[in-house]
């Protein structure tokens, strides 16, 4: 494909192997400013591996992952944070000791350093940006509600909180659904769908109609390789797709 | 504003609980104690300033470093080479083959002393060299593991075997370190003879402060955004990471800080006791002071200061009369304070007296309150 405009992600031959067993394949995919971008594929074809290559969990064997001008693969995980990448993991990551307004609080992009923690004051721009993000993920009234005694869909709401205050351009989500309720998923498809203004996001979702709601295109995943590409709409009647994936 | 500050360090309970300590320390100790006890109590407490930046290192960030004896040890024999210079001028020593030497060197055959040794016949080099080499020695430590994300047990057993390794460095090089027995027969501070009692009195007192200090800045890195990202950082390490901070930088920190409060300890411990020796540097001394920490409370800067002070207690009068079983003793306590008491005599504390002493003073409110309107009524009628 070539490079007629500026992708905020330019993924490109990448491949990475664990003991020769190649999770990845030479696999490419762009990432357009602003749109949502889900990947979807079969138990082990590679989605997850693929986000922890892009927020550098995992190192790749080779290929390059390109955001805007910054290369991610010779970068570590918190200069890839402080590039603009937020991720979300599969199961809620959270500090389940400290109470909701601390954790959004820790996540708020500033006094990074040691230094910059000890001195860190909690001043009326972090209340006012913590007050803010509590709204948009529903949780403004438990602020100061210990963060282990959320539901389960909170917790998953609150860590996309924290990835919203962190203000990134590119959002990863893995399964950002799995666990929830019918309301619950409505909401958050909701949620994604407001938070997507502005940036970028790229999702791993299992979650069919969850994905036609909220995806503005779709990228099919096989075996670390890339299957099918477009709306869902044309990867759902995509005959590739139906052998490998959606027939089953 | 600083009033504020001062609020936000330490909230009423808090500060209460700080001034309990401070009055024991300070003044029910010395009182009711003769010197030969307190200078025990002053040895004891040296321990406490390793067990309350084991609060930081061990209880918030998780990180469980069995060599915190090298620290000590450390600051110590920087405070001991210092003293072990003054005490070894060319009268006092004139009996030696070379006078002005260490009488250890003198034995061991050194003519000269070492190059290392040269800086510190000066006092401000010396009180440095405890603040700085330690603190130093760990960070080294530190990027060496934490850069690598070396974490958990593996690296509880790496700081083990620093200690063992120092260990029988010290032991191995007699000449220039005093081997087993270590640095002894240290007599003066700048002239001033540190084995008087009014001397160890002084001594107690500069120790109290120094540990109140610790005990002050553990505090404020508690209170601090730092405390509650150590916290997270031992709970969800990678959580950390991906909210762009540089989790080694911070373990690296609280590391060298427990270092530091450890060489401090240490220094005091030398002045105070009057020697140093590989037996405080070693792998028992380091995992006793995980267990003072562990006894005291692994989250509770002051509960660690308790518990060293109890076990250290329990340690003295019953080794008196078993010195064989202690060892045994001192194993079951650490297993069963994890199994049973996993924050230790803090969280005791917290879970069972604690609401009993504030229910106890609502009612004391309340019945006072009551007796008060009983009287005015009465007076009624």
């Amino acid at each position: 494909m070539p490079m007629a405009k500026d992708f905020l992600l330019n993924v490109e031959g990448l491949t990475v192997s664990f003991d020769g067993f190649k999770a990845v394949n030479d696999f490419s995919f762009y990432v357009d400013e602003g749109e949502i971008r889900v990947l979807i594929g079969p138990n082990g074809a590679g989605k997850t591996t693929v986000l922890d290559l892009i927020c550098g969990k995992t190192k790749a064997t080779s290929g390059s992952i390109r955001f805007r001008r910054d290369e991610l693969t010779k970068m570590s995980e918190h200069e890839i944070v402080n590039a603009g990448v937020g991720r979300k993991f599969q199961n809620p990551s959270i500090y389940e000791d400290l109470t909701v307004f601390e954790n959004l609080e820790i996540s708020f992009p500033r006094g990074h350093s040691v230094f910059g923690a000890l001195t860190f004051k909690r001043d009326a721009e972090v209340v006012d940006a913590v007050q803010q993000t509590a709204e948009m993920i529903f949780l403004a009234d438990s602020l100061d509600k210990t963060a282990g005694l959320l539901s389960h869909g909170q917790k998953q709401w609150l860590e996309i909180g924290m990835l919203l205050i962190q203000d990134p351009d590119l959002l990863m989500l893995d399964e950002p659904v799995a666990g929830m309720s019918v309301s619950e998923r409505k909401k958050t498809a909701e949620l994604l769908t407001r938070i997507a203004d502005g940036r970028s996001v790229l999702v791993v979702e299992h979650d069919m109609q969850f994905v036609a709601d909220i995806a503005d295109r779709v990228t099919v995943m096989h075996q670390g390789k890339m299957l099918s590409e477009g709306s869902m709409e044309k990867v759902q009647n995509d005959p590739k797709v139906i052998e490998v994936y959606l027939g089953h | 504003m600083p009033t504020k500050g001062l609020k936000y360090l330490l909230p009423k309970p808090e500060l209460i609980y700080f001034l309990v300590l401070a009055c024991v320390i300070f003044m029910i100790l010395p009182i009711t104690l003769d010197i030969f006890r307190l200078n025990l109590v002053g040895k004891y407490l040296t321990y406490a300033f390793v067990a309350v930046g084991l609060v930081l290192c061990w209880g918030y960030g998780g990180i469980l470093s069995l060599g915190q004896g090298v620290f000590f040890g450390l600051g110590g024999y920087c405070m001991a080479m210092f003293l072990k210079l003054e005490a070894s001028d060319p009268e006092s020593t004139a009996i030696q083959s070379t006078p002005g030497i260490p009488d250890f060197m003198d034995w061991n055959q050194l003519t000269e002393l070492p190059w290392f040794w040269l800086p510190f016949s000066s006092f401000s080099f010396a009180t440095i060299a405890v603040l700085i080499v330690p603190t130093l020695f760990a960070y080294i430590i530190g990027v060496a593991m934490f850069k690598r994300r070396v974490g958990g047990v593996y690296f509880a057993i790496i700081t083990r075997a620093i200690a063992s390794i120092l260990t029988i460095l010290i032991i191995g090089q007699q000449g220039y370190t005093g081997g087993v027995n270590g640095i002894t027969d240290l007599r003066t501070l700048l002239g001033w003879d540190i084995r008087t009692d009014s001397a160890k009195y002084i001594l107690y007192y500069i120790n109290g402060i120094l540990l109140f200090l610790c005990l002050l800045f553990a505090q404020f890195i508690r209170k601090s955004k730092l405390g509650r990202l150590l916290l997270a950082m031992r709970e969800r390490e990678d959580r950390v990471r991906f909210s762009g901070y540089d989790v080694a930088n911070l373990k690296i920190f609280v590391f060298c800080i427990a270092a530091l409060f450890s060489a401090i300890g240490g220094a005091m411990f030398t002045l105070q006791v009057g020697f140093m020796s590989p037996s405080f540097v070693g792998i028992v001394p380091s995992i006793e002071l995980v267990i003072f920490c562990a006894v005291g409370g692994r989250m509770s800067i002051l509960g660690a200061v308790y518990g060293t002070l109890i076990v250290n207690y329990a340690k003295t009068t019953f080794s008196e009369s078993f010195p064989e079983l202690w060892l045994f003793a001192m194993g079951a306590l650490f297993i069963g304070v994890v199994m049973a008491f996993p924050n230790g005599l803090a969280g005791v504390y917290k879970a069972h007296i604690e609401p009993k002493i504030t229910a106890l003073m609502a009612s004391i409110k309340r019945n006072g309150g009551l007796s008060i309107s009983l009287l005015t009524n009465t007076a009624k009628q």
